[in-house]
């Protein structure tokens, strides 16, 4: 045993790392509280994401992936550690870059820079939608006309069809999003708290919509959102561009700028706090959904197609039909809140109103690709 | 002419909401007259406590729908029959001495029922009490116990007619005796648990054991627990952020047959606000002082306590919704009374029983259970090859929070669990089911036991 010299030394400093006693620790790994070495933590992180690639059978050879590339820390994490991962296993994966443009002025506009970059460094070929192409608003126009409080809902419908349309695009056949195990644990907590238990009971598998146009998976499903967080400053092969961009991204922070009022807030916090005390609560909050007793009834509602775009929905109209609609129409409450009347629920058809002054766009069409 | 305002925001019973006409000035004849909303004769209880509700039923109305939530619990679950012989578990806390008024106000009219009736055929059911004396687990309790369990006493005594035994039991009680090896042997066996979580949730389950033994030992074949709609909701959530998620189900149903004294919670259906405006109208306030239910909590139960009353404060409906999702999962096979071949139950409420499927086989037993928690095991949680039979026995939950880290250690600590914990690890070494079946019918069998294979 090295003899502490007085000096006060960080604590684990005369240790050597728990994993291949060898090299001194740098950190303490967030999952597992194990004092590691710099190396040590960039190839548990790979591999046991690669783990959960094979074990969860999320690819096959010569597959076309689009990741999800939101220029946020998730993404760009992803982007890097599967294009390596790909490589390294040779997983055959012909992998793309799918970006969404919000239109949120301040936010989206500099993460998408981030995107580009990553796809000159990574040679990731990179395809960007907008919602003024896909809808004819964007969520600044959205938030203007609606204010603060439903536009989470409208902005994640509205990303998530337009994820599967531009991989419709690309033709691709299969989306990986950077869904982390905090963000699955936050969602797990919601639906309790909202009492959806339909969703409940979807929210951990890793991949969905494997009945639907594109199914989309999750490989950082078990990790860590710190861990992402430290892994491109542990991590010398990551572009110091990347590093630096990153750095500033800090800045802006991962928050949606129109994200302090939405309720996930709460259940963010709290787990932030629960990790705190048990880091491995957020493997336990996903095992428990995983877990969950639900009846196999309750969980697949009836798949149709939406009558306006061909979309997939269980209801006469998909939700972004739904929405774009009320949006159209100046009525921004619809879609909202439980259906009462509309087109989803009694099929009513008024006569077209002129449009109103303010917002005098023509309604768009979602748009004819075929599902 | 009357015109009770129909605005869902109005408060009072009998507001006077007239349209002004051209301006004219609308002079109301009668002063607001605030009338409870149900009875519409008596005025409105106005309780302060800012929450929902307030000022719209009288102090009757109210009790009654309280009342009302646990009868329609106690009857559409079979919790109480005639022959039943009934324990309640009493911790001081408000919940608790709501449901003992309760059960007490119910076997008050069973009793008024007997006496009245003819040929006396409806029996009226027993009521024990159970206190459980923690002081050994919390040594803050321990001075202010003896005063506490004199005022626990003398609660007891103004609840008769009909007479209740009251049973004070100390938690080292479930190593068999109350001595002070037992009560060092407690000590040794909580300071062995190094997860403040960990020790706190032990706690809660040697509190259960100790109640059962009182329940078996005593003749009792029901135990009554007051939890409420808020305290299942807090459940709820540590059982998820513990990885308890498949067990769940199994904990929050109006029925608890698992054990060898079925647990029922007649209270499931109400909410904290209800119980502490119901403790404030009938004076029991008094028993504050014997709040020895809320010993400090620290670690995880302690935040999930904070974080739904913060959900709580943003909306006061949460905590129901929180039940009612998990109301949703699947319960198990024992979430019912259990069937008895009992033939000193009444015909009548046999058929009863019957009917309305209220109750199950208790020889379809094809769960496993953790010894420590006595949670259901999930096939995903055993894990084989294990060295050692504690561990194999235990949900991964318990494992991690419970169960010392250090393999070496394993064996120490399961010489520290009460026997009833551990007799059942035996059995769960490879979940034999012909020896387990064997187990479960061999009072009924006629073989010498050098004759049983």
């Amino acid at each position: 045993m090295e003899a502490s010299e007085g000096k006060s030394k960080k604590q684990g400093a005369s240790r050597l790392c728990c994993l291949c006693n060898q090299r001194r620790p740098v950190l303490k790994r967030p999952k597992t509280l194990q004092q590691i070495c710099k190396e040590c933590f960039y190839e548990v992180f790979e591999e046991e994401i690669h783990q959960v690639i094979v074990k969860n059978h999320l690819f096959k050879s010569g597959e076309r992936v689009a990741i999800g590339a939101s220029g946020g820390k998730d993404s760009t994490v992803l982007a890097y550690v599967l294009s390596e991962l790909n490589r390294r296993h040779s997983y055959g994966l012909d992998l793309f870059l799918l970006s969404i443009d919000e239109g949120i002025t301040g936010y989206r506009d500099d993460s998408l820079e981030t995107v580009k970059r990553n796809e000159l460094q990574y040679g990731l070929p990179l395809q960007i939608l907008s919602y003024k192409d896909l809808y004819g608003w964007t969520m600044d126009d959205i938030v203007k006309m609606i204010g603060l409080k439903n536009n989470c809902t409208f902005c994640g419908v509205f990303r998530r069809q337009a994820l599967d349309r531009g991989a419709a695009l690309l033709k691709v056949d299969k989306l990986v999003t950077g869904h982390n195990a905090d963000d699955i644990a936050e969602t797990v907590l919601l639906n309790i708290l909202r009492g959806d238990i339909a969703r409940l009971s979807r929210c951990t598998s890793i991949t969905t919509g494997e009945d639907g146009p594109i199914p989309r998976c999750k490989p950082f499903k078990y990790t860590y959102e710190k861990e992402i967080v430290i892994y491109p400053f542990i991590t010398e092969s990551f572009s110091l561009h990347t590093y630096a961009y990153f750095k500033k991204l800090d800045y802006f922070s991962t928050e949606c700028i129109y994200s302090p009022n939405a309720y996930r807030g709460f259940a963010r916090e709290f787990i932030k706090d629960l990790e705190r005390l048990r880091p491995r609560a957020i493997l336990d909050i996903i095992k428990s959904g995983e877990d969950f007793r639900i009846a196999t009834t309750t969980k697949m509602p009836e798949q149709g197609t939406c009558e306006r775009c061909g979309y997939i929905s269980s209801q006469k109209w998909c939700k972004a039909c739904v929405l774009l609609d009320g949006l159209n129409r100046g009525l921004p409450k619809m879609g909202i809140g439980r259906a009462r009347g509309g087109v989803n629920g009694d099929h009513q058809k008024e006569t077209k109103k002129p449009a109103s002054a303010a917002r005098s766009l023509e309604s768009k069409q979602c748009g004819s690709l075929d599902f | 002419f009357d015109m009770a305002c129909n605005s869902s925001g109005c408060e009072s019973g009998g507001c006077y909401g007239r349209e002004k006409e051209n301006g004219c000035k609308v002079v109301d004849v009668k002063e607001t007259v605030r009338l409870c909303v149900k009875c519409k004769s008596n005025e409105p209880m106005t309780f302060g406590d800012g929450g929902s509700d307030d000022g719209r039923f009288c102090a009757e109305c109210f009790r009654s729908n309280v009342y009302g939530k646990f009868r329609l619990a106690v009857t559409s679950h079979a919790m109480i029959t005639p022959s039943d012989n009934v324990l309640v578990a009493f911790s001081g806390g408000s919940s608790s001495r709501v449901a003992l008024q309760f059960v007490h106000e119910l076997q008050v009219k069973a009793l008024k029922n007997y006496e009245a009736s003819r040929d006396r055929s409806l029996p009226v059911f027993g009521v024990g009490v159970a206190f459980v004396d923690e002081s050994a687990a919390y040594p803050s309790l321990s001075g202010g116990m003896s005063d506490a369990i004199e005022l626990v006493r003398s609660t007891v005594l103004s609840l008769s007619p009909p007479e209740k035994d009251l049973h004070v039991v100390t938690i080292e009680s479930v190593f068999g005796s109350e001595s002070v090896e037992a009560r060092d042997r407690l000590v040794k066996l909580l300071d062995s648990v190094s997860d403040e979580t960990g020790k706190e949730d032990l706690l809660l389950h040697l509190k259960m054991l100790s109640l059962q033994k009182v329940a078996s030992e005593n003749g009792y074949n029901r135990l009554v627990v007051g939890s409420c709609t808020s305290r299942l909701a807090s459940h709820v959530l540590t059982a998820t952020v513990k990885g308890r998620g498949y067990s769940l189900s199994a904990d929050i149903q109006h029925v608890d047959a698992r054990w060898k004294v079925p647990i029922v919670l007649p209270l499931r259906d109400c909410v904290w606000q209800e119980i502490t405006r119901l403790c404030h109208l009938d004076g029991f306030d008094s028993l504050k002082t014997v709040e020895l239910a809320r010993h400090p909590q620290s670690g995880i139960n302690d935040l999930v306590s904070s974080f739904v009353a913060l959900l709580q404060e943003e909306n006061p409906s949460r905590e129901c919704t929180i039940v009612r999702t998990a109301a949703k999962l699947t319960p198990f096979y024992f979430n019912k009374i259990p069937e008895t071949d009992d033939s000193c139950v009444p015909m009548a409420t046999q058929r009863r029983l019957k009917k309305f499927n209220l109750k199950y086989d208790g020889s379809m037993t094809t769960e496993a259970f953790c010894p420590i928690c006595n949670g259901p095991l999930n096939g995903s949680d055993s894990s084989e090859d294990e060295s050692d039979a504690l561990y194999a026995a235990c949900c991964s939950s318990c494992r991690f929070q419970i169960l010392p880290q250090e393999p070496s250690s394993l064996d120490h600590f399961g010489s520290l669990l009460p026997h009833h914990m551990i007799s059942q690890v035996k059995h769960h070494q490879k979940f034999d089911s012909q020896t387990y079946l064997r187990e479960k019918i061999k009072d009924c069998l006629l073989l010498d036991d050098e004759e049983a294979v």
